[in-house]
């Protein structure tokens, strides 16, 4: 049986082994329309490759590793990653090359292509899979195709296409993927057409912009847009964006390049062009019967339709669940460039501006009532920061993730995270604080009579040591804040004492990250680029290197503000309980803020923190979660649920928690190892952990229910398995 | 996380989906394994299998009544790694006697009718294993803990 064919020798009983995409193309090829020349490689190819190679098993193990429902977003792309990290270490088995290889040689001999997913189910009118799968542009050379099938092949396990498979129950056993091989249009001018806009079902919309149609669909190029009457095909309204910049072929792949003046003042498309695609979208839609979306290329006059599927909204189904909201995140280099240029050129330095300004401020001269206002005051920046770092912050951690994918594209690891290594460079600001502490606990270590006067909870605030520390807590806090999901600040100073000579009695953690070997991995990195593309690959480096940092110091800046706030809430707490009205803890700002409002009022305290029942007839043994930190421990567990749990940690115990906070991260290098309830590779913990080389597991949400202080629990962050007992 | 009633309901259509287990029993501190046919009670307190005087198993329990049981629904395909799901359970064994063995030998003929001929004979004993632990072994690396209460 072959497992190429060419597009119009597709057949209606076919369907099943091209996929959608490349099912449409060949009835619209059929009909006439003018479609590129292609090839299509049938599921049963990829069928071959993954069980022929072992891989079928493989993917199934790592995709069943844990209940999917359980599985956050950055554990389903530490998933994904792990998957794809098979793809390219597995070559195409040589039958199944052989096979492909005289077809392709023959028709695509010295033309660049395009290597387009199809796979069954993607395309349908209930599924809409646009964008999930992969495909790539101006590919040149047999070998080089071959090698951008397996890419596409392994696109199927993306973290997008995972969630939406699961979401709209298709059989992830079942799945398979079919290749389109198109011959490259070097349209002047490209763009997509919605023959029903999804916002308004009586409009088309068109958008338009210079150059390839890839610098619009991954939103790099803002297009020209036009509103139709769909009845009509009358035209509403043009929407006209600030023209600046284009996408073409260049050497292998794209390139985005500022566009030429003259081209910028004018629209990509006439009206009479626009008339023309609007007939195109209608024509489709007639031969499917439902209203399609199509991507189109205009080269030398000729109109191309490159693609084309039904339209489709998104189910309500995950409504409640953010995971497809974070798989929106999934930004280009040049988004990112200019997101990363916004956070530290604006957010950052707003930030900090806006907590020195609020340490600054004298609140004793205030009354009750003025007091009650600036703790709701100080609540409104938090929330305002807070919502910054969603929108602003959170998707920039994407940068990770984009060189991560781009360095094991290239360099091909055996270990998918080896890129990790890289983007740590020992310029963390919870690193900072940990070498800070570690400075201090030295001159304890080195002096009995300091370290007898801190065991009496006394320093002498004159001396080197208690300028230090002052010092210390002036810039990090007195590390009592935000431990879980309450804000708990009432340590003061007894909690570092005890820390540090708890440091002090065992041998200083080192940083496990060499700068020799971040140096070697860099070079040989960089290597292996000609010079163009050199200055990419170091661009593209240095803005993961950005992202790593941000992922923990964006908590640290984020922690400045909160303790701000919680400064004028201890205020707050302060005057009530001098007025007698306080019995226990009051946490919820809102309740100070009542009662300092109205004197008669009596604030609610917080309940007691709520011990989960363990069920003595059904314990974990054995958990299977992400492993985030390669090695083994063996240790007793300190289960993390309030900041005295932290300030009691000792050395050689293992870190149980719900995530490693930036603020808690002091305790990392007395620790064995970490087990983390919140999953992933790419999230602070993890981050921490590896730069001291320390094993850790995330991703066990029973960890803090079924594991308790003093458990033996053995931590395997080769495989992601924590033992218990 | 999953709840007690879940697990016993996820092992009771296990123990009524498969017919035979791995016995697991030791002499002289030498393991030695067979394969037994197996019922459950449904109180999954027990596990009942049945086997002539003269073969090894018994005369091992006989001496030493600890054992071990595992139940797996594997089907010896690949897929078994992330799909298949083990059960060991540990526990004591006692032969079945006085006016405890028409109730449980009715019970165990109910899911092995072709073994009537083997249980009735007198040279055969019907044994009762009083479990105390199930460890479940499934997504290839998740183990739990049952412990039975007596």
């Amino acid at each position: 049986m072959s497992l190429i064919i060419p597009l119009h020798q597709i057949k209606e009983e076919d369907r099943e082994q091209f996929g959608g995409k490349a099912f449409s193309l060949a009835i619209l090829s059929r009909i006439g329309m003018n479609v590129p020349d292609a090839l299509c490689v049938k599921t049963e190819a990829y069928k071959q490759f993954v069980n022929f190679a072992g891989l079928r098993e493989r993917i199934l193990l790592e995709v069943n590793r844990k209940n999917f429902q359980e599985m956050r977003w950055e554990e389903m792309w530490d998933a994904a990653l792990r998957i794809r990290n098979m793809f390219l270490q597995t070559p195409i088995p040589s039958e199944i090359a052989e096979a492909l290889r005289s077809p392709i040689e023959e028709r695509f001999k010295d033309k660049a292509v395009v290597v387009r997913s199809s796979a069954p189910g993607e395309d349908s009118s209930q599924a809409s899979f646009a964008g999930l799968h992969e495909s790539y542009i101006n590919i040149r050379g047999t070998e080089a195709i071959l090698e951008h099938v397996r890419l596409v092949w392994a696109s199927l396990w993306s973290d997008a296409a995972l969630l939406y498979r699961q979401e709209l129950g298709l059989d992830i056993e079942k799945s398979a993927m079919a290749v389109l091989i198109q011959e490259i249009v070097n349209g002047e001018r490209s763009g997509v057409a919605f023959g029903k806009n999804p916002n308004d079902g009586s409009q088309s919309v068109i958008e338009a912009v210079y150059g390839l149609n890839a610098g619009l669909v991954d939103g790099t190029v803002e297009p020209d847009r036009w509103l139709l009457d769909r009845a009509t095909g009358k035209i509403l309204r043009h929407i006209v964006p600030n023209r600046e910049k284009w996408m073409i072929s260049s050497g292998e792949g794209t390139h985005l390049e500022a566009l030429p003046v003259d081209q910028a003042s004018v629209p990509p498309l006439t009206v009479g062009e626009v008339e023309r695609i609007f007939g195109l979208t209608i024509r489709v839609e007639k031969e499917f019967g439902t209203p399609q979306d199509v991507e189109w290329t205009l080269k030398a006059d000729a109109l191309y339709l490159l693609q084309s599927r039904p339209i489709t909204a998104l189910s309500s189904k995950t409504a409640g669940d953010k995971r497809p909201w974070y798989l929106t995140l999934r930004r280009s280099f040049e988004n990112l460039k200019a997101l990363r240029k916004r956070i530290e050129g604006q957010l950052i330095p707003a930030m900090v501006d806006e907590a020195e300004c609020l340490a600054r401020q004298d609140w004793t001269a205030l009354s009750d009532i003025q007091l009650a206002d600036e703790i709701a005051r100080r609540m409104d920046i938090h929330g305002r920061w807070v919502a910054i770092y969603w929108s602003d912050f959170i998707p920039f951690a994407h940068g990770m993730r984009l060189f991560g994918q781009f360095y094991n594209d290239t360099v091909r690891p055996e270990d998918p995270y080896e890129f990790m290594d890289l983007l740590g460079s020992g310029q963390l600001k919870s690193l900072e604080r940990n070498q800070g502490l570690e400075e201090m606990a030295s001159m304890v270590r080195e002096d009995r009579s300091l370290a007898l006067s801190l065991k009496e909870f006394k320093t002498d605030e004159d001396e080197g040591f208690g300028r230090m520390l002052d010092e210390f807590i002036r810039k990090f806090g007195d590390l009592s804040c935000s431990i879980g999901e309450e804000i708990q600040c009432s340590q003061g100073r007894e909690g570092i004492f005890r820390l540090l000579l708890e440091m002090a009695a065992h041998p200083p953690a080192k940083q496990k990250m060499e700068p020799r070997r971040v140096e070697y991995l860099t070079a040989s990195f960089l290597d292996r680029f000609e010079e163009e593309q050199r200055g990419f690959a170091s661009e593209l480096l240095d803005l993961g290197r950005a992202s790593y940092r941000l992922r923990d110091d964006d908590n640290i800046y984020l922690g400045r503000i909160e303790k701000q706030m919680v400064a004028a809430m201890d205020e707050g707490r302060r005057r009530l309980e001098k007025q007698g009205r306080i019995k226990g803890d009051v946490t919820d700002p809102k309740e100070l803020i009542e009662a300092l409002k109205s004197p008669r009022y009596l604030p609610k305290t917080r309940l007691s923190i709520e011990k989960v029942e363990i069920a003595s007839e059904l314990k974990a043994r054995q958990i299977v979660g992400q492993p985030a930190g390669p090695g083994i421990a063996k240790g007793k567990a300190r289960v993390i649920l309030s900041s005295s749990d932290l300030l009691n940690f000792k050395s050689g115990e293992i870190l149980v928690c719900n995530a490693v906070e930036p603020n808690m991260t002091f305790v990392v290098p007395l620790s064995a190892g970490i087990i983390e309830r919140r999953g992933g590779m790419l999230i602070h913990g993890a981050i921490i952990a590896r730069e001291y080389g320390i094993p850790c597991v995330t991703g066990i949400p029973e960890a803090t229910s079924q594991i308790q202080t003093g458990n033996q629990v053995t931590v395997d962050g080769y495989l992601g398995i924590v033992t218990i007992g | 996380m999953e709840k007690t009633s879940q697990l016993k309901k996820f092992l009771k259509d296990l123990f009524s989906s498969q017919r035979l287990a791995v016995l697991a029993t030791q002499s002289k501190r030498q393991p030695y394994g067979n394969l037994v046919a197996f019922m459950a009670t449904d109180d999954l307190k027990h596990l009942l299998f049945a086997t002539t005087r003269a073969t090894r198993k018994y005369a091992n329990i006989s001496k030493n009544p600890r054992v071990a049981m595992v139940m797996d629904n594997r089907s010896n395909q690949e897929a078994d790694f992330h799909q298949a799901a083990a059960v060991t359970a540990t526990g004591v064994v006692k032969e079945v006697e006085g006016s405890e063995k028409e109730p449980l030998l009715r019970l165990y003929l109910s899911k092995h009718p072709y073994l009537k001929d083997f249980v009735s004979s007198p040279t055969c004993a019907l044994l009762k294993m009083n479990v105390e632990t199930y460890y479940v072994v499934r997504q290839f690396q998740n183990v739990m803990e049952l412990h039975i209460k007596k």
